[in-house]
């Protein structure tokens, strides 16, 4: 081997930058997100599965008509139950009374910062 | 055919990645097994290959000179493209790494009506290339907020800037698509330029589609076929503590990106890709040109074998080559 003195410390330094997550994390997985459910509805305006993952896209859709079109039409869900209001604030937070409990859970754990407050009012909350 | 067998080849993996998935149900392989095989792969035979290369020793300066050397006083020397010191060294080393100096210089030759032949600068690839490799790194550096439990703000930072302009949810990251663009001017590039297609091998391909296909797949699950992303991230904290857990629904196209990035880290060491670990050993941009200030000794010379000068020899043979009339300069 020859110029180690030089190639050595590139590699440790490689070596480093490439198991950032694992000598960063040390071992410490976090705590899952446990996004608390509403107490006064069971199903929500579309399936939990598409809530899980697209929330966010059906949250954009109700602002673009809203907004844009001026559309504030009301979601029906397949459970019979009629939410009124393509809203956040109106709708949504009806039954998900909690931002700190229910949005930052996982927003914070999958370290996604929605810019949702960025024009709506954050609810206060104690605690 | 140069073409179409690397892009067979990476449809393969697309393929093989969805068919265990989803009919074999392998998802502790494709998502826990070949992501520690390939990083292990990618860690280690990136070390490997480099002390291979440190195994050869480079005695002697063989620095590509770009500019005028260190000469007399009055003669300026060119610090950066014919440096002499180390910091001149580190100085066009950091250049060429960070800003890709020497294709800067890339230049493109035409026959015209004459014949003439004219060059002239030709600054895409360096343009395109620089912006790739940049992108590149933002968007391997975003993706790290799936794999570290408490996200550090300048991972955050780097996440807004990419996402700088807001567009729909979840926000656009400006990387997505420009890497497409790149890697679109890279390969097109290559089949295109009929200089460069000819020189091309399926080896220059695959990555290109291998990287087209990584970015495809990471869009579209990012923007139409939304997976969980809280399973994802326990997934792949798990993978990096050491404590993988495969918990509820993950859809496949998820697994396909993961299985084509896992083909990609174990493809890079034995691959064109380890110019990556190949630029800071390249020596002609690492050494300094300073031959007439350092004496250089090669290391495997023979110590039995002791310099043999030229008044040396004509002592040992001035009788015969004075008898040859061969001249010599002491009587």
């Amino acid at each position: 081997m020859y110029d180690m003195k030089k190639i050595l410390p590139g590699l440790i330094i490689f070596a480093g930058l490439m198991t950032f997550p694992i000598w960063y994390n040390g071992g410490d997985a976090g705590t899952l997100p446990k996004p608390e459910k509403p107490s006064n509805a069971k199903e929500c305006v579309r399936p939990t599965e598409y809530m899980r993952t697209s929330h966010m896209q059906l949250l954009n859709e109700f602002r673009d008509t809203v907004v844009r079109e001026s559309e504030r039409g009301a979601i029906k869900e397949a459970g019979g139950v009629t939410y009124d209001d393509k809203s956040l604030m109106l709708g949504c937070m009806k039954c998900h009374v909690s931002k700190k409990k229910f949005c930052d859970e996982c927003h914070t754990y999958a370290a996604v910062k929605p810019y949702c407050w960025d024009c709506h009012i954050q609810p206060k909350e104690t605690n | 055919m140069k073409v179409l067998y690397p892009f067979i080849a990476v449809l393969a993996l697309v393929a093989l990645a969805f068919v265990g998935v989803k009919a074999a149900g392998l998802q502790y392989l494709f998502g826990v097994v070949i992501p520690y095989m390939a990083f292990a792969m990618f860690l280690g035979g990136f070390i490997y290959k480099v002390l291979h290369w440190a195994k050869s020793p480079v005695p002697f300066r063989i620095p590509t000179t770009c500019g005028q050397a260190n000469s007399l006083k009055f003669i300026e020397q060119n610090k950066l493209d014919c440096p002499s010191t180390f910091w001149g060294v580190t100085g066009r080393m950091l250049l060429e790494v960070f800003l890709f100096r020497s294709l800067f210089r890339n230049s493109k030759a035409e026959v015209h009506d004459g014949p003439k032949l004219v060059y002239g600068s030709s600054k895409y690839l360096w343009l395109f290339g620089l912006i790739f490799h940049y992108t590149f790194l933002v968007i391997v550096i975003r993706h790290m907020r799936l794999f570290v439990g408490h996200v550090p703000d300048f991972l955050h930072a780097i996440e807004a800037g990419d996402a700088l302009f807001q567009v729909g949810a979840p926000l656009l990251y400006q990387s997505d698509l420009i890497i497409l663009l790149a890697v679109g001017f890279l390969f097109l590039r290559r089949l295109i330029n009929a200089n460069v297609r000819y020189i091309s091998l399926p080896a220059d391909y695959f990555p290109l589609f291998l990287i087209f296909a990584i970015a495809v797949t990471g869009i579209l699950m990012r923007y139409f076929l939304r997976v969980d992303i809280i399973n994802i991230k326990q997934l792949a904290v798990g993978l990096a503590t050491f404590s993988p857990v495969l918990h509820g629904e993950i859809g496949s196209i998820f697994y396909i990106h993961i299985f084509l990035v896992c083909a990609l880290m174990a493809y890079f060491p034995f691959s064109k890709l380890m110019h990556m670990g190949g630029v800071w050993m390249s020596p002609t941009r690492n050494m300094a040109n300073n031959s007439r200030m350092v004496r250089h000794i090669n290391p495997w010379n023979d110590p039995n074998i002791k310099p043999h000068s030229y008044a040396d020899y004509e002592d040992e043979f001035r009788e015969f080559m004075t008898d040859a009339n061969i001249p010599v300069e002491k009587e």
